[in-house]
């Protein structure tokens, strides 16, 4: 890590003109991953911004019954906030399901979304990668990645997003609110992280100068039964070998009126599930609906060498949550979403 | 033996508890010295070839570097017996993580960027990092670790396993395991005048002491190694490693203290580790389940520097009757860190190969596996011919069948449920060998009626201190509040290490015979002490290195619950329970937390804990302690530690085996049997994560011979 | 304050000069307050151990991998090895050494360790113990964890069971295998 200049913004301006003024500069929330990194030598900013204290500390209840989260809440307090508790449940869960109660205390709702990938290639100066130095190679490819990407990797990348919360924000069909100090605008949670195609040392939509000031989750996925399901190499305090998100509503007769499906560690975003939602759609919530539904989402995986177990695992933990979700509408009185 | 007074076997607090639970105690670090300067190696980052050209200019140009070494400019060493040992004497890379510089600066930050700074340039070669059971260079050694013979043969049990009714022909996988002690490999040196001071966090001061007085060629009487505090070290600091060659020759070169902290991620391909070991086991029985021919063949790596041979096929020469048995270990020399020592190194692997085709064996003979092995007890050591000194192990099968609830067990797998779960339950034995080495002691009895003992024994977290006091006021006939131990200090009287299970067992054996020198001496005169007490020093060479006339083993018996998901492949362990007969247990408190640590450990390597030989690159994937996942919290349930009473007059004065080890083995074996009794599925490659569960749940599924 | 004296100085071309590398910091460290000119890529952990000679808290990873360099922030949990101290201007922080009352009776929690036997090597019990002592506080402040019922309403505290404490605990490693007997002494203080 090699000398770097501080500032801690007051305001969302300030920090947005810290940020324009310094192309080397990043934004500082919990540190949980960036100063993780810095220690490698894999980020070295030239000026770190503390954004840390800006006055986007809340989870607030808009006008139009959905919920402001702002980008600086940290992990834990937003698992625990009522708000997400009771109507979020899938992004409480998901929070829960990863890192550990000291991270969780740290990190902040903005700074997981910007984590970056834990591929130990990318962390290791030593090793060629495309992600922390274009142009370089993957080592993943032809080393080893057991724990890398299924789905919409390139021949540049094969790294994963490392985030739960993400996952959960993208079946709810979240939006990332970003502001460069002059202008705010939105992007849909699911299509905040990019795909690695030829620029995969772009993990995300924001520009340069622009910062995540808050997460919106939306009034129409508020209060349906919803869950997230993580799968691990031990039983707590790991990343996701692969996990899913999941907001499900059945109709009185029994068909999904609303699905909002995601994956996680599969791909270098969180994998939104959206061919399988259209299948869903309208269909019976039976087991064999979601089985064959998810099985067309997951026609579209590649496995690499040593990784093809995430699919069937994906298959397993998709199914099962839908199925569980569907079975909490037959059984009224176990739900607390549905009251 | 003199009378008790209780001490031994009490279940007395840690002495150095409280300091421990309020952070007063302080490791190798820690220790504040003037002008202490860090130091942060480079590693290579090539897994076979030379460093063409180290450019240090960058690195030296910063600010608060105080000294760049390279294999160019290091102090020059004698050669060590230990090839790790030889850091930055030449331009040779034997494996990627091999350090090639050591950056010195005033700050921990100052050294992390400078080492950042330093480019090195390798003129690289084509490496073989690729462990294969029929890999072509695959070779049997003389000796296996411990000095064992490569190989051992009797009977023919080719022709056994040709006709034998009940057979079994397995293979297994156990992969590179990391000890991953928790404090970092980590050393303090200064100069002190033409004294040598170093704290270190090793296994055994002693030691550490004689190889820097040969390395450096400076006098062992000038040189004094602290190890007070020890945070872990699982075999990883049973010898020097190479922070504490560093750390010397940094304060050497810098005229200041250093400490070398090994990154966490620099300690896999440094410190040693658990070798991969590849298992082939054939079991052969008669119907009645007696053993009439068994092989037990492993194949493992070693470095190119360095020769260290896992000894797993070892346990199998000790645990069962066979009239025919043939063991041995091939290894292949590739360009990987070198292996070492961890947590009962041979046995750990061996146990669980052969503890698991046990189980293969009762489902292929339809007999309960705790009444296989009863079955198959001899009542000698098989390969020595000898007779047991002790031998409970049918003792603590029973005793733990009985607490464990293990009778009425439905042994057909998958009958099982919990809701979506598969449940079942697994049992395995456990050895491991008496070690005991020569230790030499001070006993001393002062005027106030308080004793010191004193020895340079080492606490690595196994309660040195307190036992040693507990051994001391036995012998001595004291209470134990009037003994006090003093230990982890190379001026202290000289001691082995703490390990293979030895340390207390070495140590107390000296404390104890200086403790009854010293209470001879006191009976014998009569009047105050004087003013410096009256001393009484033992060395228990030639009685503690003696040959044996009896094979000497603790056993144990191992039972696990486990809960397998069918969604996701994921094992969770519902409960574990060991029994141990380990000669007479010093103290119980202790003693009890080492049994379930060793268990715990167990847990990770049959559930959680593997790495993976990357052979693109030639270097450990899980480097860090996010990817190599030890046992959580959360994957630990409810563990019960348990004892058998063991009276052997055959081992030391106090009667004790050694304990550290012995909960680590035949614990995977057992929970990898309960996953085969919940999901009918028979894994044989540790460690059971839900890539390889899952892909087993999805075959169909087989049982009885090797189902 | 804004943490760095000369940010009017600052330039395109180098930012990291311009606003400087160190900045003045104060923390209360177990009720005493400490001014420091901090190098900004100094740790709290580091300045814990370094500047202060308070080495209770332990450096086993120095990644947030595993738990014992754990202290209290502001009364929360938090790995000190990846808080930059400059960010923690004004904070106040408790580390194991802090944790006794001001007779020097150890907290009970420290006590409930020795009569567990809750350790070995001791090298992630200062972690532990500050672990515990803001998970009981989290779990008081009705912050759920992986393992709780989704269905327990929210807001109000939460019963630790032992698969609670595990749970919430599972940041910190411990390669002894101390846990059964972490979690006997965690149950003995609530």
């Amino acid at each position: 890590m090699e000398p770097f200049g501080y500032v801690r913004a007051g305001t969302v301006r300030e920090a947005a003109e810290a940020l324009a003024e310094h192309p080397g500069a990043r934004c500082l929330g919990g540190g949980t991953n960036l100063v993780d990194l810095m220690k490698l030598g894999v980020e070295r900013p030239g000026l770190l911004v503390d954004v840390s204290r800006l006055p986007l500390d809340t989870v607030e209840e808009l006008p139009d019954g959905s919920v402001r989260v702002g980008a600086t809440v940290r992990n834990s307090d937003l698992a625990a906030h009522p708000l997400v508790r009771d109507r979020y449940a899938v992004l409480s869960q998901a929070l829960l399901a990863g890192a550990s109660g000291q991270l969780r205390n740290a990190a902040t709702t903005g700074g997981n979304l910007l984590q970056r990938t834990r591929c130990p290639h990318f962390q290791d100066l030593s090793k060629p990668c495309n992600k922390r130095t274009p142009g370089t190679g993957c080592a993943a490819r032809e080393g080893t990645h057991r724990d890398h990407a299924v789905l919409g990797h390139s021949e540049q990348c094969v790294a994963t997003h490392p985030s739960d919360m993400a996952v959960a924000l993208a079946a709810l069909d979240a939006r990332v609110e970003l502001d460069d100090g002059r202008t705010t605008r939105a992007v849909p949670a699911d299509r905040f992280h990019r795909l690695p195609g030829d620029q995969p040392e772009r993990d995300t939509e924001i520009r340069p100068g622009e910062l995540i000031t808050g997460v919106v989750l939306p009034a129409a996925t508020a209060s349906l039964p919803s869950a997230y399901r993580k799968a691990r190499d031990r039983a707590s305090y790991a990343f996701a070998l692969a996990s899913v998100a999941a907001v499900l509503s059945t109709a009185e007769d029994g068909t999904v009126a609303h699905v909002g499906l995601a994956f996680g560690a599969l791909a270098h975003k969180p994998w939104r599930a959206e061919r399988a939602e259209a299948a869903l759609r309208g269909a019976p919530a039976t087991e064999d609906a979601f089985a064959h539904a998810v099985e067309r989402e997951l026609q579209a995986a590649r496995p690499l060498r040593d990784n093809g177990y995430k699919v069937p695992l994906a298959r397993n933990l998709a199914v099962d949550v839908l199925t569980r979700l569907a079975a909490r509408r037959t059984r009224p009185g176990t739900l607390q979403e549905d009251s | 033996m003199t009378g008790t007074g209780g001490a031994l076997g009490a279940p007395a607090e840690r002495r150095e508890g409280r300091q421990k639970v309020t952070g007063g105690a302080r490791y190798a670090a820690e220790h504040p010295l003037p002008g202490r300067a860090h130091a942060w190696p480079v590693p290579a980052g090539v897994a076979r070839g030379r460093v063409t050209a180290v450019h240090t200019r960058a690195a030296q140009d910063m600010p608060g570097v105080l000294a760049v070494l390279t294999h160019d400019n290091a102090p020059r060493i004698a050669e060590p017996d230990d090839p790790t040992l030889a850091v930055l004497q030449s331009p040779d890379v034997p494996h990627r993580g091999w350090p090639v510089a050591l950056v010195v600066a005033r700050t921990l930050e100052e050294a992390r960027a400078a080492a950042g700074a330093v480019h090195v340039e390798y003129a690289a070669e084509e490496h073989d990092v690729h462990l294969t059971a029929g890999h072509p260079e695959a070779y049997e050694p003389e000796k296996a670790n411990g000095g064992f013979p490569a190989r051992r043969e009797w009977g023919d049990p080719d022709a056994a396993l040709a006709s034998a009714p009940v057979a079994v022909d397995v293979s297994y996988q156990v992969p590179p395991l990391h000890n991953h002690p928790m404090e970092p490999h980590t050393s303090t040196a200064h100069g002190d005048g033409d004294r040598l001071v170093v704290h270190t966090s090793s296994q055994g001061g002693t030691t550490v002491r004689a190889v820097l007085a040969a390395l450096f060629e400076h006098p062992e009487d000038r040189i004094t190694v602290v190890a007070d505090h020890v945070g872990g070290g699982f075999g990883s600091k049973g010898t020097p490693r190479p922070d504490v060659v560093l750390a010397v020759m940094a304060a050497r070169a810098t005229g200041r203290p250093v400490t070398v902290a090994l990154p966490r991620r620099h300690m896999p391909s440094v410190v040693g580790h658990r070798a991969p070991t590849l298992h082939r086991l054939r079991l052969a029985a008669g119907t009645d389940g007696r053993l009439t021919g068994l092989t037990h063949e492993i194949v493992t790596h070693t470095s190119r520097i360095k020769e260290f041979v896992e000894q797993a096929a070892v346990p199998a020469r000790v645990m069962y009757a066979t009239p025919a048995s043939r063991t041995v270990h091939r290894a292949v020399r590739l360009d990987v860190p070198s292996p070492s020592w961890m947590r009962a190194p041979g046995e750990s692997p061996g146990m669980y190969a052969l503890e698991s085709a046990m189980d293969e064996l009762a489902g292929a003979l339809g007999m309960d596996p705790v009444e296989l092995r009863v079955r198959n007890e001899p009542d000698r050591e098989p390969d020595s011919g000898k007779p047991f000194s002790s031998r409970h192990l049918t003792e603590c099968l029973r005793e733990g069948a009985r607490r464990f609830g293990w009778d009425g067990r439905d042994p057909r797998p998958r009958t099982r449920t919990e809701g979506p779960l598969l449940l079942g339950t697994g049992v395995a034995a456990a050895t491991y060998p008496v070690l005991v080495g020569p230790s030499t002691a001070e006993a001393r009895a002062l005027p106030d009626g308080s004793f010191v003992v004193r020895v340079n024994a080492t606490d690595i977290g196994t309660g040195a201190r307190t036992v040693l006091a507990q051994v001391a006021a036995d012998a001595l006939g004291v209470p134990l509040e009037r003994v006090r131990s003093e230990i982890g200090d190379s001026d202290l009287p000289s001691a082995p290490l703490a390990g293979g299970s030895s340390g207390t067992a070495s140590w107390g054996w000296s404390v104890h015979r200086a403790c009854t020198a010293l209470a001879e001496r006191l009976a014998a005169r009569t009047g105050p002490l004087p003013e410096e007490g009256v001393t009484a020093h033992a060395d228990t060479a030639g009685l503690a290195d003696a040959d044996s006339p009896y094979a000497r083993h603790a056993f144990g018996a191992h039972f696990a619950e486990v809960a397998v998901d069918p969604v996701t492949g994921e094992v969770r362990v519902r409960r574990m329970l060991g029994v141990f007969a380990a000669g007479r247990i010093l103290n119980a408190r202790t003693a009890r937390s080492q049994f379930i640590g060793g268990m715990t450990m167990g847990l990770g390597m049959a559930l959680t804990e593997g790495s993976t030989m990357d052979a693109a690159f030639g270097d450990f994937t899980e480097a860090d302690l996010a990817s190599y996942h030890v046992p959580a919290h959360a994957d630990v349930p409810a563990i019960e530690a348990h004892w058998i009473d063991e009276e052997d007059t055959h081992l030391n004065p106090m009667g004790s085996k050694g304990i550290g080890e012995i909960g680590n083995v035949g614990s995977a074996a057992a929970i990898g049997n309960a996953v085969h009794h919940a999901t009918g599925v028979r894994y044989r490659e540790l460690p059971l994560t839900p890539d390889k569960v899952l892909a087993g749940l999805a075959r169909p599924v087989t049982s009885g011979r090797g189902g | 304050m804004a943490g760095h004296p000369d940010k009017g100085g600052a330039t395109h071309d180098d930012s990291a000069r311009a606003t400087g590398h160190r900045s003045e910091v104060t923390l209360t460290v177990n009720g005493t307050p400490h001014t420091l000119l901090l190098d900004h890529r100094r740790v709290l952990l580091d300045v814990l151990r370094e500047d202060l000679d308070l080495t209770g808290s332990k450096k086993g990873c120095d990644h947030g991998q595993c738990g014992a360099c754990t202290v209290l922030v502001d009364g929360r949990r938090v790995n000190g090895c990846l808080l930059l101290a400059v960010t923690l201007d004004g904070s106040e922080v408790v580390t194991v050494e802090g944790l006794a009352d001001g007779t020097g009776e150890p907290h009970p929690l420290q006590k409930a360790f020795l009569d567990r036997d809750a350790f070995q090597c001791g090298y992630c019990t200062p972690g532990q113990i500050c672990s515990a002592v803001g998970m009981l506080a989290e779990a008081a402040a009705g912050h759920p964890s992986h393992v709780t019922d989704p269905a327990a309403p929210s807001g109000r505290p939460v019963r630790l069971d032992a698969a609670e404490i595990r749970e919430r605990l599972s940041g910190n490693l411990c390669r002894c295998g101390a846990y059964p007997h972490i979690v006997e002494a965690v149950e003995d203080v609530i």
